[in-house]
């Protein structure tokens, strides 16, 4: 822990080079992090607008806002942006690439410059997306079903394709940095069962990025060359299988779905650990539940297609299959419960949106029981139902994370603390605002609204109503930390190279940390959640 | 479709009763669990919060019998709602042999849906309540899907082959025709109704539509003017198979194998004849891909059915 002076500054990654292109240019993980935080924030409100314009228009039956295929735009490009563009980078990309080499006590990734690379590749497919957009958008839905994407559909299909064709070989290449880096470079000491969670879920995380992606990449590109030189890989009239692209859409889409939670599944374990001051209630089967997930995940993608038209046999295995996902995501959320037990719980912000976490992904979590379930599915797939289990995880989940992590390594990234007044209001805004936006849609969900219809039945408006309600209060919560992180940028106290008391390597360095980030390469002793003990019975 | 607020869907089906049990407990184990975690979270944070005298927690030991029991107990909660949903989801594909027989034909955006003895109907269907209904659908252009909350059921419908689901609908009245797959610009548009009468009422309906004959007789009309019947004769030297009592019967194709002849096969047999040749037959029938609609298969399918040995159409996949 390094005692900053009041008035010099010591040489950090910030203050090493001001010049623009130093950024651009620069192969330092830390400084690739921030250009990865700029550009996924921007692409989160380019998303988050899409929502809201779908919002506005359910609030009434009568889809009077927008024309049913300006609607159609709109989720298909949120879906899109969000997914491809936020969650699947969001936590490896940011907070995994600015973490990573300090939780291992390196200098950087294993090979910087394919992390600068990588940031460019993904800037590129998000340009190419943006583009369609600008030009008038893309309306299949983010799933990109043939044959209407292939045959019917008359938007910018191509483009937003590409882009997200292009942004895969970015997510693949992060997860082979992160692979290599995990396996190359931990620091003296540090072995296998003493590294923090977070990496665990990160190493997990890089495999599936770099075993899945190919099958999605494949997948679009088959479209592509279907909708230009009109060869029936999918459209039955030339012979082709339609059920086939929902394969190989969902043997990556499945698998990515963990890629977004793991790492906030990581993220979590930091949390509770360092703000309630405990040791991880059974370290090795939480890193193992994260691997158990990894692998599972593979195995499930059928769940998807309970009703697509694939045998009835295969949808029993793969419902068999779905039921054991469940096993290792209870193993977390018990052994989260057990490292609150006894703990000393401090009310951060981080720490509140880590307990917000548990709830969410629970509830989110045990939905998927339902979805799982054949005949329950039959009823329930495509209608509000789903919308609401997989906003509850991965927005109640992976965005609480998120903004847990923003919260908690904002000091360390930045050397600033924020206004803490400011955060909590901010984290409960989220948890309110996001519960009233996506419970409704469970319950009009199981009364049969079907997702992504422009004008619906009029007995489903009240739900609509509180959703939209809820929507509207969820984005205040998203937009003030935006406000009060940037105002902490130049007014918000110093703070320090360990503000929260945490134990893992990347608080062992200054706040933000030198360009090499430590002075000393560090040798690694003890496992890395050596909190001293109160005696027992306090 | 009444329009009043509700909490649960109408159980308007045979099979919904059976299905909403299957829910009930799985909203059971999941306001147990909820509640647990929630309880928990909100005890301990209480208890042990950071204060003066409590500024690190105790390292407690993970406990073995602990964590077995929260992976053993959760296994067998989802076991008992692996073998409930699936012992409910086979009986929604394989019909009744009692079932009336509906074809669908779905396009952008409409529902075109008639009865084997029936007016065609364009988004709406009217059933007789307490018999079985059986649908074989397909599309002309995209995937479909065909839901009716009431009734719990949904399957995709899609270009190119035969899906089939079904039905027994157990109260009067109107309910809401969804389609569940995104299918272009007017997906929200492609609604329509099913009205459930009682038997008597049903027949007067039927009686009252306009008079086009029974499917079969459609694809009767077709068999001959296509010019099928010069080579699909009952004379023992035919050059083509006899189709009279062919539907749902097993068939030795050529170079080995058996197949069923259900609706799947009988369409592929018209637009693909070379895909599989009755065993002992040349392959000399030309496809008919381009020549008829997915209207016409539908009464040619319906006509050689009508030759079959029964009126069974209990078998399915």
């Amino acid at each position: 822990m390094t005692a900053l002076t009041a008035d010099r500054v010591p040489e950090n990654y910030i203050n090493a080079d001001y010049r623009f292109r130093s950024w651009l240019f620069s192969t330092d993980h830390k400084r690739i992090a921030i250009l990865y935080l700029i550009s996924l924030t921007f692409y989160f409100f380019v998303g988050g607008f899409f929502a809201l314009l779908m919002r506005l228009e359910l609030v009434t039956p009568q889809g009077d806002l927008v024309q049913p295929e300006t609607y159609n735009k709109l989720f298909t490009m949120h879906g899109i942006m969000m997914l491809f563009f936020f969650l699947v980078p969001s936590i490896p990309a940011v907070f995994g690439n600015f973490l990573l080499p300090l939780m291992l006590g390196a200098k950087d990734v294993a090979f910087p410059k394919l992390n600068l690379a990588s940031w460019y590749i993904f800037n590129l497919g998000g340009l190419l997306t943006l583009v369609s957009i600008v030009l008038g958008g893309v309306d299949t839905g983010w799933t990109f079903y043939p044959p209407y994407s292939s045959l019917s559909s008359t938007s910018y299909v191509l483009l937003a394709a590409g882009g997200i064709f292009v942004m895969g070989f970015s997510s693949i290449l992060t997860g082979l940095n992160f692979i290599v880096t995990t396996h190359k470079l931990r620091a003296p000491g540090l072995t296998w069962r003493r590294l923090p969670l977070f990496v665990w879920s990160l190493y997990a995380t890089s495999i599936i990025q770099v075993l899945a992606t190919p099958a999605v990449t494949i997948g679009l590109g088959l479209i592509g060359i279907e909708r230009i030189w009109k060869v029936g890989f999918f459209n039955p009239a030339m012979g082709g299988d339609p059920i086939l692209f929902q394969h190989l859409f969902w043997f990556y889409s499945h698998p990515a779905v963990y890629v977004m939670i793991l790492p906030g599944m990581g993220v979590e374990s930091e949390l509770l650990t360092t703000h309630a001051r405990r040791r991880p209630y059974g370290y090795a089967f939480i890193a193992g539940s994260s691997l158990a997930i990894a692998v599972l995940g593979f195995l499930v993608w059928g769940h998807h297609m309970f009703v697509s038209g694939q045998s009835v046999y295969a949808s029993m295995v793969f419902s068999f299959l779905s039921f054991f996902v469940a096993i290792p995501s209870g193993v977390k959320v018990f052994s989260w419960l057990g490292t609150l037990y006894k703990g000393a719980i401090a009310f951060t912000t981080p720490m509140l949106y880590g307990l917000g976490f548990i709830g969410l992904f629970t509830i989110g979590g045990l939905t998927g029981l339902f979805l799982a379930t054949l005949a329950v599915d039959v009823h329930v797939h495509d209608t509000y139902f789903v919308v609401a289990h997989f906003h509850y995880i991965m927005v109640g989940g992976m965005v609480m994370a998120y903004l847990g992590a923003m919260h908690h390594w904002w000091p360390k990234m930045t050397g600033r603390l924020y206004p803490e007044g400011w955060g909590r209001l901010s984290a409960l805004i989220v948890f309110v605002g996001f519960n009233l936006t996506f419970f409704p849609q469970y319950v009009m969900g199981y009364l049969g609204m079907t997702r992504r219809y422009h004008a619906y039945a009029p007995e489903f408006q009240v739900y609509h109503v509180l959703s939209s309600a809820g929507a509207s209060i969820l984005g205040v919560g998203y937009l003030l930390p935006l406000f009060y992180l940037i105002w902490s940028l130049k007014y918000g106290p110093k703070a320090g190279g360990d503000p929260w008391g945490g134990t893992t390597l990347e608080w062992k360095t200054p706040s933000p940390p030198p360009t090499h980030n430590f002075e000393e390469p560090p040798v690694v002793t003890e496992d890395p959640y050596s909190f001293p003990s109160l005696e027992e019975g306090r | 479709m009444d329009g009043g607020f509700r909490f649960f869907p109408e159980q308007a089906s045979t099979t919904a009763a059976s299905i909403d049990d299957i829910v009930f407990y799985l909203f059971a184990v999941t306001t147990v669990m909820t509640g647990l975690v929630f309880f928990l979270v909100l005890v301990f944070c209480a208890k042990y919060r950071r204060r003066p005298g409590r500024e690190t927690g105790v390292q407690v030991k993970p406990n073995p019998w602990l964590e077995a029991t929260w992976i053993g107990v959760p296994i067998v909660l989802v076991l008992i709602m692996f073998f409930w949903g699936a012992s409910a989801y086979f009986p929604i594909y394989r019909a009744p042999s009692n079932s009336l027989d509906v074809y669908v034909v779905a396009r952008q955006w409409m529902w075109k849906l008639q009865h084997a003895e029936g007016a065609p109907e364009i988004n709406e269907l009217h059933v007789p309540l307490g018999r079985p209904i059986r649908l074989t659908m397909t599309s002309q252009d995209v995937i479909h899907s065909f839901y009716v909350p009431a009734f719990r059921v949904k399957q995709d419908v899609l270009p190119g082959r035969y899906t089939t689901i079904w039905f027994e609908p157990k109260k009067l009245g109107e309910f809401h025709l969804f389609c569940a797959e995104y299918c272009g610009s007017k997906h929200s548009g492609m609604v329509g109704k099913i009205v459930v009468l009682p038997p008597a009422e049903y027949e007067r309906w039927l009686s009252g539509g306009i008079s086009q004959g029974s499917l079969a007789s459609g694809g009767h009309r077709l068999f001959l003017s296509l010019g099928c019947a010069n080579c699909h004769t009952e004379a023992a030297d035919a050059r083509c198979p006899n189709l009279v009592r062919l539907y749902g019967s097993a068939v030795r194709l050529q170079g080995g194998g058996e197949v069923t002849a259900d609706e799947s096969y009988i369409r592929e047999s018209i637009l693909d004849p070379t895909a599989k040749v009755v065993s002992g037959y040349q392959p000399i029938m030309p496809s008919f891909r381009g020549r008829v609609s997915e209207e016409e298969l539908i009464q040619l399918v319906a006509y050689v059915k009508s030759l079959g040995p029964t009126r069974e159409t209990g078998r399915d996949k």
